[in-house]
Parts: structure tokens; sequence; C-alpha cells
């Protein structure tokens, strides 16, 4: 990984403010996450981390400060041009297709924003599906609908659809939130086996263990600023992390 | 797949068939004036339907696209006296460019709000034409029709054929959207706008997509109309009716499925035509109210989803 510092990175956020009205969200974050790291970003509720990701993944527009994925501005882009660029993203609080089964929830990614240099047939489309869904341990629910998956399916329902928009860049918004220890592990093991494919992944975490072991690089905002930044161990370490988390 | 498409593709040409021979077998012009009515409504539900069933916005400015329907051909008809093709066609191209307009003025709001941006669009046209002396203003204007055309031997029987094909237009049409890239594009949305955003569903320009071919089948559905009465106003082309009719239409049949529009369409126009010979029109609107009241309330997804339910039972119990 350490190599990868010297390129250019992947996504660059420069001097990004959002604000709600009188309440300032995020105040002047500025970050580069270089290709291929697996990114932890943390802090306590309200700080402002499903902002920056919706800021990224262009729910929301921003004020001052700019986005930049892949050498591109792409600040003003809608969320489906920065999907079919390459981001994609799960939800903390899943939002699955729920009129559709589990393939066909997969389907839509694919039909929309499938690599289109290697998927052209719909037999491409649907073998690619069935890959992910084989990856992601769903394969015996393809044809299950959305409604009844339990919420560990659901998760892996979110990040499989995220996948089939083949990202070069993986935002997981708390995919971890409310699952068993047990379920928790099988699911950083698949975020760790997409990130061992080239893909670049933002983690959002409460689970401290899993943001530890699943990071290169951490972040941690709170009321909207970066308060620390660094390797898992350093922000650990640091005063105003434990601050903030712990308040003390 | 392909084997659906030659099912459907024969079932369309028997039906086509069909109302053809009806044309020249039968003597009674009756049964062609109840049948424009229902043949009418099964375009305008299934036209609905690309909107309001697949995206799930719901339009209640269908009198607004089917009035300008109806205007469209009477203007023609009065200033250059085309024939019934060009009036269809033409009228098929003003609710395209209005279905964009609308589309483009008001997708943006989402639910309800949508839904009453299309009546206050309706209110909007009709007081326009109400003062647009040159096609009858308030009072209305009188056609005449011109001579029919062979096979045909009278002009409502024309009209009847001419509405079975765009039955078939719509149904097709909208068979095409259900099943490809689009009609899974506004299930999503329907299912989740932003999420559809996230995996790269360009939601306003489906939807867009989605009003221009609605509006322009729900004119061209139109269209005939002001021949078939040989005569046109603004309150009865605009009725707030056609409007209601045609969404209660579309959720007893369900949305869910291209045919559920078809079959709305077939059960609640045969009831109201019955009623209107047996009764009185004025119990049509009470019965819709009721009917609607009670699919609501007993089977939200309409015939199509009590289908599937009762479907999905039994193979459960066979299973």
């Amino acid at each position: 990984m350490m190599e990868a510092e010297t390129q250019t990175p992947l996504l660059r956020i420069s001097a990004l403010t959002k604000r709600f009205g009188g309440f300032t969200a995020l105040d002047n974050v500025s970050v580069d996450i270089p290709p291929g790291e697996r990114f932890g970003l943390i802090g306590p509720n309200g700080s402002g981390k499903t902002t920056l990701i919706n800021c990224i993944s262009g729910a929301f527009r921003t004020e001052p400060g700019t986005v930049t994925f892949r050498d591109e501005d792409i600040t003003r882009l809608q969320p489906h041009m920065r999907t079919r660029r390459g981001i994609a993203r799960s939800f903390q609080i899943p939002r699955p297709f729920r009129s559709m089964t589990v393939a066909e929830n997969l389907m839509v990614g694919l039909d929309f924003a499938a690599d289109t240099s290697v998927i052209v047939s719909e037999a491409q489309r649907r073998e690619a599906m069935m890959s992910i869904l084989t990856r992601m341990g769903l394969a015996s629910k393809a044809n299950v609908s959305a409604n009844q998956l339990s919420q560990v399916e659901l998760r892996k329902m979110e990040l499989a659809r995220a996948m089939a928009t083949h990202p070069k860049l993986l935002i997981s918004d708390e995919a971890m939130a409310g699952l068993s220890s047990s379920e928790v592990d099988e699911v950083l093991d698949l975020l760790m086996s997409l990130a061992d494919q080239d893909i670049t992944i933002i983690m959002i975490e409460h689970i401290m263990q899993a943001v530890m072991r699943f990071s290169d690089r951490v972040m941690c905002l709170e009321a909207g600023k970066i308060i620390a930044i660094g390797t898992p161990d350093e922000v650990m370490a640091n005063q105003r992390v434990q601050e903030a988390y712990l308040g003390t | 797949m392909k084997r659906t498409g030659i099912y459907f593709w024969t079932g369309a040409a028997l039906f086509l068939g069909g109302a053809l021979l009806m044309t020249q077998l039968i003597g009674n012009q009756y049964p062609f004036f109840a049948g424009y009515v229902i043949l009418q409504f099964i375009v305008l539900a299934v036209s609905w339907s690309i909107l309001g069933g697949y995206a799930g916005y719901v339009n209640f400015g269908t009198a607004a696209f089917f009035g300008m329907g109806v205007y469209t051909a009477v203007f023609l008809f009065k200033a250059t006296g085309a024939p019934l093709p060009v009036q269809i066609a033409a009228a098929a191209a003003v609710g395209a460019l209005m279905g964009f307009a609308l589309g483009l003025l008001t997708l943006r709001m989402q639910g309800i709000f949508f839904s009453i941006a299309t009546i206050a669009a309706t209110i909007i046209i009709e007081t326009a034409i109400t003062n647009w002396r040159y096609v009858g203003g308030a009072a209305g204007i009188q056609l005449q029709r011109p001579a029919v055309t062979a096979p045909f031997d009278n002009y409502v029987e024309m009209l009847f054929f001419v509405q079975a094909l765009l039955v078939v237009l719509a149904v097709a049409v909208s068979r095409y959207i259900q099943r490809s890239w689009m009609g899974r594009g506004l299930q999503a949305l329907k299912d989740d706008e932003l999420a559809a955003e996230c995996t790269g569903v360009p939601t306003l320009r489906l939807k867009l997509m989605a009003c221009v071919i609605s509006g322009a089948l729900m004119c061209a559905a139109g269209a005939p109309s002001a021949m078939y009465l040989q005569y046109a106003d603004p309150s009865s082309a605009f009725n707030l009716n056609y409007s209601v009719s045609t969404l209660a239409m579309s959720l007893i049949g369900g949305t869910a499925h291209w045919a559920g529009p078809v079959i709305g369409a077939i059960v609640l126009g045969t009831t109201q035509q019955l009623l209107t010979v047996t009764i009185s029109s004025e119990v049509n609107v009470l019965v819709l109210g009721v009917m609607l009241v009670l699919f609501v309330v007993a089977a939200p997804e309409g015939i199509i989803g009590l289908v599937r339910r009762f479907r999905r039972k039994r193979n459960e119990g066979e299973g």
C-alpha cells in the first residue's frame, strides 16, 4: 500500500463544506484517497460521516468544495453519472428494490452501469449476476424476493448490487450495523476479498474492531471536521479521538 | 421469451381480425358505439400505467392529454380538413411534447405533489381552450364527418377499428417497456429513487421518457373522439371523469403487469356501459367509487395481484 501514496489519488475531496440551513454538517473537509486503499471513516453519531459519502455519491450537492474522481471533477454530476464512472455505495439503512427478487436487484445495476467493454449480451449480464451472487454467498437466494431477506442477507445484497455496477470505489455505510459477531466477520471477510480485487473501499463503521482490522488508514470526523487521520493505531492513540468517542 | 412473443402477436392479430369481422357482419350500430368507449379506455388505462404504474407517478392529468387529443383533431380538421390518421398522428406528437413539458416542470416533485401539479395543468389547459374562439370556445363546436372509407360502411365502425389498432399499439409499447431495461429502471425508481440513482439508473430521464410515451398515447386515444361525437366542448373533453376512470381501471386491473390495465378497463368499461343502458349514466360514478374502494382495501395489487397470489398458493400447495 505504501507505493500507492505516490500515485495520483483515485478520489480527491478538496475544501468540501455542506450546510443544512444554519447547521454546518461538513466544514472544509479535504482528503485524498489513493487507488487500492482500505479507508476507514469513523466518528461519533452526527459527525458528518454519512453526509460526506452522500456528497461523494452525489445524493447531496455541495456548495464550496470539489470532488475529483480519477482526475475528473464530478462535483456537479448526478448520482447515476457517478455510479457509471465507478463510485458505488451501500446504505446505512438498507434500501433494496423491494418489489424485485435478489437477482433482479442486481440486474438493475448490470442493465444501467455494467462494464460495457466486457458485458454486452443479456446472457453475459446473467452470468455476471450469478458470479457476484455466488461470491457474496447469496446464490441460493437469487430468486427470493428482496422483501424476505434477513438483515445480514440484505447487507450482503446491497454490497452485491453495488458490485454489479463494477465499481472502482465502493463506499460501505455501516454494512455491519446490527449484525451478530459471526455475521460481522462474514461481511468483513467479504469486504476484504473485494479490496483484494483492486477495489478501493471506504468503510464507515462503529464497530472499532472491524475498522481496526480492515483499514490501511483511518479518518475520524467530529462535528463536520477532521480531527485525526493516519494509521489505525495512530488514530486510536489520538487524544481528541478518545475524547470524541468516550466523551471524557 | 420468444414463444410468449409469438402468442402475444397471434393474440393481437386475432383481436384485430375479430374487430374487423365484427364491422363487416354486425349491422346494429350500438355494439360499436359502446365498444369504442371501452377500447378508448383500454388505451387510456394502458398508457396511464406506463407512468402511473411502472414508475409510480400518479397522474391525474389524463383528461388534459385526452382533451388535447380531441382539440388537436378539432383544430386540424377545421383548419385543413386533415384526414383521421393525420389527426391521430398529430395528436400523438402534441401529447409527446406536452408530456415532455409537463414532465420537465413536474417530475422533480414526488408523490402527492406531482399528482396535484397534474390536476393544475388540466385546469390551465382547459381554461385556455375554453377561451379560444377558433375551436368553439365554451359553447363547443359541431363537426361534420367526412365520407367513410372502404371496407367500412359506417363512420363509427371505422372509428371502432381505428381504436382497436390503437389498443394493439398501446399494449405492444407497454409490454415492450415492461420487459426491457426501461421497465426494470422504472420499477427500481418506483421502489426507491435514491437507491436507483446510486445503482446507475438515470431516474429523471427515465421518468421523462415514460411521461412522453404515456402522453403521446393518451392524446392519440382522444383524437378520434371528436369525430365519434361529431362535437367537442371543453368541459366534456377535459372532464375529470376521464382521469378518475382511467386511474380506477389501472388500479383495479393491477399495474405490475401490462395486462392489468387491459383487464381493468374491460371489466369497468363494460360494467359502465351496462349500467348506462340498464339504470343511468349517473350510477357509473357511484359504482366506480365503490369498486375502487373495495379493491384498494381487499386487493391493493388489483386483479393481477389476486391472480398472482392465487398461483403462488397453488404452487406452494403442490410443492
